[in-house]
């Protein structure tokens, strides 16, 4: 089967997991405004959790009490009052247009751009179900059934909470605990659903896993809550996100990935994230403060790939614990900032095993007023003998009102370990600019271009169709940044 | 019919003005030389027809199939034909020059609201023009310009050229930097696409070039206009006596 049709068919999995996560509980029904103790309660009795599911919940709420945002980052938007947001409310189905004509020609065409198909645009817009496009049952219920033959489980947590509690419990909260920080905290406390992916001892996933229309579909994106566990020997190729562009009502994201990578097993974790950016003057857009760490044990290897194009304020590290001896991390990062959006983000690479290895390549790119910091840290634990890193951020600027901030830490607990680090700052010229249009190009095209250039290093680390979309998703995010 | 005509036309980068008064008229399926000393102007002439924002018109008009080229941007010049061959071709890191001829050709198809090229016409016609100027595969997955050398860049510029099928074609300086025999091999490629309706400016110090390519009108640039025009002898003429009689 080609790669498309099983991109296509695993969307339709996915879509199929949301219909078990939700349509089958009770009507719709949002908890009043605020966050106390009963709000969590509610939460919990209407998602019919354990007990030990809710305890988790209080005593993370009960913790986040005592905490206080952090305002570390290079990031400034006004305070957000917690006790006016709604932490939960049922999937509704929405009023949506009744055809593409009365949907905003805008998006649409910024479909076209990213080259979605027509029939995807309708489901993406909101005219149809999913079910009414893909309205094959039976395949993604062969697909599921292929998945389930090698014990593979890729569901909504909700579901994974109902069907493989002794699962969630052992590692929920196993590598991002509650305590963590702020936001993990909050997440902790009141995640709304999110994905499960289970992959046993020895078993190479045959696909990749998207998240891509399940997220789409329904608002589950405010308090996201991923589980990724790889037993010895296994692999799995997992797909976050996807481009086209993203609205939501709620404005505060805070999101917690946990990924366990066992040992010899392998991770790779792809993120596209396209969330409104707010508008070319800088209203409105998503607050984004995520979470996402890995636990690698010996010989594992965890390879985060992102690209980040959206939101108003990015607040993201995605992390590597290397436990095991001999295990690998990876980052690789383009973070794409227009306009005024803020974005701070890197990554920390833990080294704590022997003979551990870590690569960071953050490519930064800022245009408009928007402001960018790569914040990483690199700490090599006592016991981590011969730990490896090499970090190379670069970053590009656009215009002369933007900005691009590298702060990278290092820390080195023993005298044979060996830190990297190359950083690089430069503009698009005018010489370039130039030179790609006395070839024809338009000045857009000319810097979507040589963006995508730049970030190549990056891009090639992505599934191939998901490295496509998010090549024309760059130079779309770039529009309006050129005189 | 004319295809380019300059007129009075001045320009200056900041304060220094460098074009002063240059006119010229290039008739379709001709190729014109123009030689002159250092710093006469003749790299700001080909940087202004291309449309390079660095310098600015103060006086003057030129008109390209009888429109108006400067009120056009670059792309749009580069897409109604014109050419330029770049002295220093500009690097770009991490676009490979396949993807860049790939982007260029699409936008010039879409300028002319034309389908783009499907992907195995694009390489059959891509691989049939580098052959013939020594260009390998493996040149063309590098990226744009960056680590050739001086004679390999000057090649991936005629390649450009004869892949884009301009009307009017500019090489500043194609000849500079090139051993005998990369002369040889670009001049081949320039000869291969001389005919009818295109026509060719070719800017250069020395006689080698125009024993290869050879034009039919030579003009001696000096202080920003042209101080004579005259046939191929002029050149011979000039690689004896040099520029001192001009200044």
């Amino acid at each position: 089967m080609s790669k498309e049709k099983t991109i296509s068919s695993l969307k339709e999995i996915t879509q199929d997991t949301y219909k078990y996560g939700f349509t089958t509980q009770v009507a719709a029904e949002t908890a009043p405004k605020g966050l106390n103790e009963d709000v969590i309660r509610f939460i919990s009795t209407k998602k019919e959790e354990p007990d030990w599911l809710l305890d988790f919940r209080l005593k993370a709420y009960r913790h986040w009490l005592t905490m206080k945002e952090p305002h570390w980052a290079k990031v400034s938007y006004p305070p957000i009052d917690y006790q006016d947001l709604y932490y939960y409310a049922a999937p509704q189905v929405k009023k949506g247009p009744k055809s593409l004509n009365e949907v905003d020609p805008k998006i649409l065409e910024t479909y076209e751009k990213l080259g979605i198909p027509l029939q995807e645009q309708k489901v993406l817009a909101g005219v149809v179900a999913v079910d009414a496009v893909f309205d094959s049952v039976s395949v993604a219920t062969t697909y599921r059934a292929r998945l389930a033959e090698q014990g593979i489980i890729f569901c909504s947590m909700s579901e994974a909470v109902r069907e493989h509690p002794e699962l969630v419990q052992k590692y929920l909260g196993s590598v991002v605990p509650y305590t963590d920080n702020f936001f993990a905290c909050l997440n902790s406390a009141v995640f709304s659903d999110g994905s499960f992916v289970f992959i046993p001892k020895g078993v190479k996933s045959p696909m990749e896993l998207s998240s891509y229309f399940r997220i789409n579909a329904r608002n589950s994106g405010q308090f996201e809550r991923t589980l990724i566990v790889c037993e010895e020997g296994a692999y799995v190729s997992y797909l976050e996100g996807c481009t086209a562009p993203q609205r939501d009502e709620n404005q505060l994201h805070a999101a917690v990935v946990e990924i366990v990578v066992l040992d010899d097993a392998e991770v790779k974790y792809s993120t596209v994230q396209n969330w409104y950016p707010g508008d070319k003057d800088g209203k409105g857009g998503i607050y984004n403060f995520v979470t996402k760490r890995g636990l690698c044990r010996n010989r594992a290897k965890l390879s985060w790939t992102q690209v980040e194009t959206g939101s108003a304020i990015t607040w993201k590290y995605p992390s590597c614990v290397l436990a095991g001896d001999d295990s690998v991390g990876e980052f690789y990062s383009v973070a794409l900032t227009n306009h005024y959006q803020q974005a701070d983000t890197g990554t920390k690479m833990i080294h704590l095993g022997r003979n551990t290895r870590s690569t960071i390549v953050s490519k930064g790119i800022s245009a408009g007023h928007s402001n960018q910091t790569y914040r990483g840290l690199v700490k090599m634990g006592k016991k981590a003998l011969n730990g490896r890193n090499f970090s190379r951020c670069d970053s590009l600027l656009i215009g002369d009102k933007c900005g691009a901030h590298t702060i990278p830490v290092m820390q080195s607990g023993n005298m044979t370990a060996q830190i990297e680090h190359e950083a690089t700052t430069s503009k698009i010229s005018e010489e370039q600019l130039f030179y790609c249009m006395s070839r024809g190009l338009n000045s857009e095209e000319a810097v979507s271009l040589i963006v995508n250039g730049f970030c190549k290093e990056v891009m090639q680390h992505l599934p191939m169709e998901f490295a496509i979309e998010a090549g024309r998703l760059i130079g779309i995010s770039l529009e309006g940044s050129v005189g | 019919m004319a295809l380019l005509e300059i007129k009075n036309l001045c320009a200056r980068v900041g304060e220094k003005q460098i074009l002063k008064d240059f006119s010229l008229c290039i008739e379709e399926g001709t190729v014109h030389a123009i030689m002159g000393p250092n710093g006469s102007g003749k790299s700001t002439l080909s940087n202004v027809i291309a449309g390079n924002p660095a310098y600015e018109i103060t006086a003057g008009t030129v008109l390209f199939k009888g429109k108006d080229l400067l009120k056009m941007t670059p792309d749009e010049r580069a897409n109604e034909g014109v050419f330029l061959a770049f002295q220093y071709p500009v690097e770009i890191p991490g676009v490979s020059y396949a993807t860049f001829l790939k982007q260029a050709l699409a936008s010039k198809m879409k300028y002319l609201g034309e389908k783009p090229l499907d992907a195995m016409h694009f390489i059959k016609r891509l691989k049939v023009r580098a052959q013939a100027l020594g260009v390998t595969d493996e040149m063309l997955k590098r990226p744009v310009n960056v680590g050739f050398s001086g004679g390999e860049k000057k090649r991936l510029e005629t390649l450009q050229m004869g892949f884009l099928e301009p009307d009017f074609c500019i090489l500043d300086e194609m000849d500079s930097g090139l051993d005998i025999d990369a002369l040889k091999i670009v001049s081949d490629g320039v000869n291969i696409m001389r005919e009818a309706r295109r026509s060719f400016l070719l800017i250069t110090h020395y006689q080698r070039l125009l024993e290869l390519i050879e034009p039919d009108v030579i003009h001696i640039m000096v202080d920003g206009h042209i101080v004579e025009t005259g046939d191929k002898t002029l050149a011979l003429r000039l690689e004896e006596k040099g520029y001192a009689g001009y200044r």
